[in-house]
């Protein structure tokens, strides 16, 4: 069969025709991954659920050239030995960490020959790492713990002198329970700890949950309403990208970058506090638009802010181009090329740096984006360089989008009424935050209860080609290589 | 042995220890500074010291006595170095004991010390560390040799004191020779004391640490004499240079104690000066990618080995 095939067979999800679903067998489960995956789809997230939710299940939501196809694969008995699903590890490499997360959460198990637990350690700490034999070869383990104040990760070098010649990481400890802790709100509160999923992707992550609310019950969201989540979006992008700027530039040796891009994002937040009422914007959106309006005066700060910034980055972003010391660190290090990005399923900032020319806010044009008209930044080269002319890139575009939202923002109410989805209904919300598409599902439950969400971070794609970006690269690149992606560890580990 | 040449040893060592912390704090505030930070204290590395040596010493349970004695050696090691340093008289009754290819010998055996009580607990920085570390010192050791080499045949002599007495008391002359050589010495300087572009002294980053990566499980009274020791070594290189390249303003010869009493601001002169040039240099670069440090040292030596040929070829 092919992709029409797929999508004529399945049915579009509640109000939203644009997601549509499918139930299907073990073997069609795999059929469509190939044919998805050979008609150039990707595979956006792979999650499960146990009897808790109804019946245990596992998901996988494709991006198509014809929309979005959700896959679903129910189970009949409850969790054991019988309750194993075809992998699709082959097709979509970083699948088979989600399959692993899977089993460790749920207990449902993927044919894929790799089973070691992801989220769930084992209480002795025990792990079997990927051992690389050889004349000279020796391993470096580091972390969880690190010397900076940065998240736990663990990350098993296996060098010759300074070349790595293999990479490991082992993630998970920050595995918290986030979707288990969903279940105990409704759908109106599960909004706010869908924005503390991954701190520094507040906005998306809460945008993305009120989409997969708010599709399904059919309501109309204030045309300011969504200006003013799309403004969020924008300044939560370029805190992100000025932050990750400048600590590319300090962990170069370069710490005038730092205090500089620092200085421009504190002010951005303080201008996005007079506006918003929070510096980082995490109880902003909720269901059925935003928390509250924004004052002129603070909106006009603002646009003031937004203009400083882009000026002031195309001063800097002249220093680091012209920077022979910055330049000689960034230009080929960690670099992933455009076939090998789309081989493992690149994604977000990290795959347009790879050439991976895939934005949401383009390619799907929501509102506002379909007025907004968001241009699409990319580059080919897929190193350290390219990720940061990229963000440099996006940070100019993200301030020409914030400013015309600024000038040009709709009257009206901020927020309409949410009323409670159907029971056994489920959502799919998407959006393109600073590092990635971020996806949420969210199932209900009758009396407006959450029967089922799950967040899904983009990390989870690029982990995986962090593992292929430092390949012969040398150890005291790595964290600097590392740094450009900047992955998340507590949206991946939930 | 004059009463006068006594009192300039002892002054000498006195204000190397005393002033190493201090030297390193200016630099520190200097790069503050340049890089538009607000300025730690200048007292904030005594403060550091005084934290460390009030604490307990926690030792990995596998560490030989090597471990322990390493952080003695190293100081007591960058203490005898500040001995026979001219940085405020050039007679000094210490200076018998050790000339300058002794004295890169001293910071050598520092090294070796330092090096092995990294690799000795056996955890994969120390060992990284170690092993950069040597990396750079074998580099950066032709190198200073050579340049002491340029000042000897100028001066006819290897011992430190009086080929600076004597390139203080001679004619005023603008010689290319010590120019090359000056520009090689602030290379090695670099390298030798974990600056940028070599290594990054303010890093937090394990995976690149050199001199940093070596201390890692050193604590309290260990790590307080260990960062003594690398402030030493900072002011040390930094009197060699002023020694070679700017001797003015020492007390030479017999001079008396009105000389030695001017030789102390002049060196004070020196320091803020040499300081805020050093964080003016790290502000400017970025860190090399460790495999350019081999480029980078052997400019250096290059340099020095200009030096060399234009001392030998043009007499100058």
């Amino acid at each position: 069969m092919n992709l029409k095939t797929w999508i004529g067979a399945a049915a579009p999800l509640a109000a939203d025709p644009g997601i549509r679903r499918i139930v299907v067998g073990g073997e069609d489960w795999r059929r469509i991954a190939e044919d998805l995956a050979a008609a150039g789809g990707r595979l956006l997230a792979l999650w499960g659920q146990d009897a808790g939710a109804g019946y245990p299940a596992v998901f996988a939501a494709y991006a198509t050239a014809a929309g979005l196809l959700l896959a679903e694969l129910p189970f009949e008995a409850p969790p054991g030995d019988a309750s194993i699903y075809p992998g699709l590890q082959d097709l979509f490499p970083f699948a088979s960490r989600m399959q692993r997360a899977v089993y460790d959460l749920y207990g449902l198990r993927s044919t894929d020959a790799d089973t070691r637990p992801w989220l769930r350690h084992a209480p002795d700490g025990g792990y079997e790492f990927v051992r690389v034999e050889g004349d000279g070869v020796h391993e470096i383990p580091v972390g969880p713990v690190h010397a900076g104040i940065i998240e736990p990760g663990h990350f098993r070098f296996s060098v010759v002198g300074e070349k790595v010649l293999r990479l490991e990481e082992r993630l998970g400890f920050t595995h918290k329970g986030i979707e288990r802790r969903f279940l105990d709100f409704d759908v109106e509160q599960g909004c706010r700890l869908a924005a503390r999923v991954c701190g520094d992707s507040a906005v998306a992550y809460s945008w993305a949950y009120c989409r997969a609310l708010e599709d399904r019950v059919g309501v109309e969201i204030p045309r300011r309403a969504n200006w003013l989540r799309a403004l969020a979006l924008e300044l939560e992008r370029i805190a992100n990208h000025l932050g990750d700027l400048g600590a590319l530039g300090n962990d170069a040796g370069f710490a005038f970058g730092l205090t500089q891009f620092s200085r421009l994002k504190e002010g951005l937040l303080r201008a996005t506090e007079a506006a918003f009422g929070r510096r980082y914007l995490l109880d902003t959106i909720a269901p059925g638009g935003v928390c509250g309006d924004l004052p002129a005066a603070a909106g006009a700060a603002l646009e003031r802010e937004l203009a400083y910034v882009a000026a002031e980055t195309v001063a800097l972003r002249d220093i680091y181009d012209e920077h022979a010391g910055l330049r000689d660190r960034f230009v080929g290090a960690g670099a992933v090329a455009p076939e090998l990005a789309a081989r493992l399923g690149l994604t977000g900032l990290a795959g347009r740096a790879s050439g991976q020319a895939y934005d949401l806010r383009t390619d799907l044009r929501d509102a506002p984006y379909d007025e907004l008209r968001a241009a699409k930044c990319g580059a080919e080269t897929g190193d350290v360089a390219a990720r940061v002319t990229l963000r440099f890139d996006e940070v100019a575009e993200s301030c020409r989008l914030g400013r015309r939202i600024l000038g040009d923002l709709p009257a009206g109410g901020v927020r309409t009424n949410v009323p409670p989805p159907a029971a056994d209904s489920l959502g799919i919300g998407i959006i393109e935050g600073w590092r990635g598409p971020v996806l949420v599902a969210l199932a209900a439950a009758a009396g407006g209860r959450i029967r089922r969400c799950h967040p899904h971070d983009p990390s989870w794609q690029n982990w995986p080609a962090l593992e292929h970006a430092v390949i012969d690269n040398i150890v005291p690149d790595f964290p600097l290589i590392n740094k450009s992606f900047n992955l998340a560890y507590s949206g991946h580990d939930l | 042995m004059k009463p006068i040449e006594w009192l300039t040893q002892v002054l000498e060592v006195g204000a190397a220890l005393a002033a190493a912390p201090l030297f390193q704090g200016w630099v520190n505030q200097c790069r503050a500074w340049l890089q538009n930070r607000r300025a730690p204290s200048l007292l904030l590395p005594y403060r550091g010291l005084r934290k460390l040596l009030h604490k307990d010493a926690v030792i990995a349970t596998n560490a030989s006595p090597l471990f322990r004695v390493a952080p003695y050696v190293v100081f007591a090691t960058m203490l005898t170095a500040a001995a026979v340093i001219p940085s405020m008289g050039t007679r000094l009754p210490f200076s018998t004991a050790a000339d300058a290819i002794a004295l890169v010998g001293l910071f050598a055996t520092a090294r070796m010390f330092l090096a092995l009580a990294a690799m000795d607990i056996g955890t994969p920085f120390g060992t990284l560390g170690a092993r950069r570390e040597m990396m750079v010192g074998f580099l950066a050791e032709p190198a200073l040799l050579m340049i002491v080499f340029v000042a000897s045949l100028i001066s006819s002599t290897t011992a430190l004191p009086l080929i600076s007495e004597h390139l203080a008391t001679r004619a005023l002359v603008l010689s290319p020779s010590l120019a090359f050589t000056a520009v090689a010495f602030t290379m090695v300087l670099l390298a030798e004391n974990g600056r940028i572009p070599i290594d990054n002294p303010a890093t937090h980053l394990e995976l690149t640490m050199i001199h940093e990566a070596m201390l890692l499980e050193y604590s309290a009274r260990h790590l307080a004499l260990m960062e003594l020791g690398a402030d030493l070594k900072l002011l040390n290189y930094a009197c060699i240079g002023f020694a070679l390249f700017i001797p003015w303003g020492s007390a030479t010869g017999g001079a008396g104690p009105l000389a030695l009493a001017a030789a102390i601001p002049a060196l004070a002169l020196k320091l803020l000066v040499a300081g805020a040039v050093l964080a003016l240099i790290e502000t400017l670069s970025a860190k090399l990618r460790v495999f350019r440090a081999p480029e980078f040292l052997a400019t250096a030596f290059l340099f020095a080995v200009l030096g060399m040929l234009v001392h030998l070829l043009l007499g100058a």
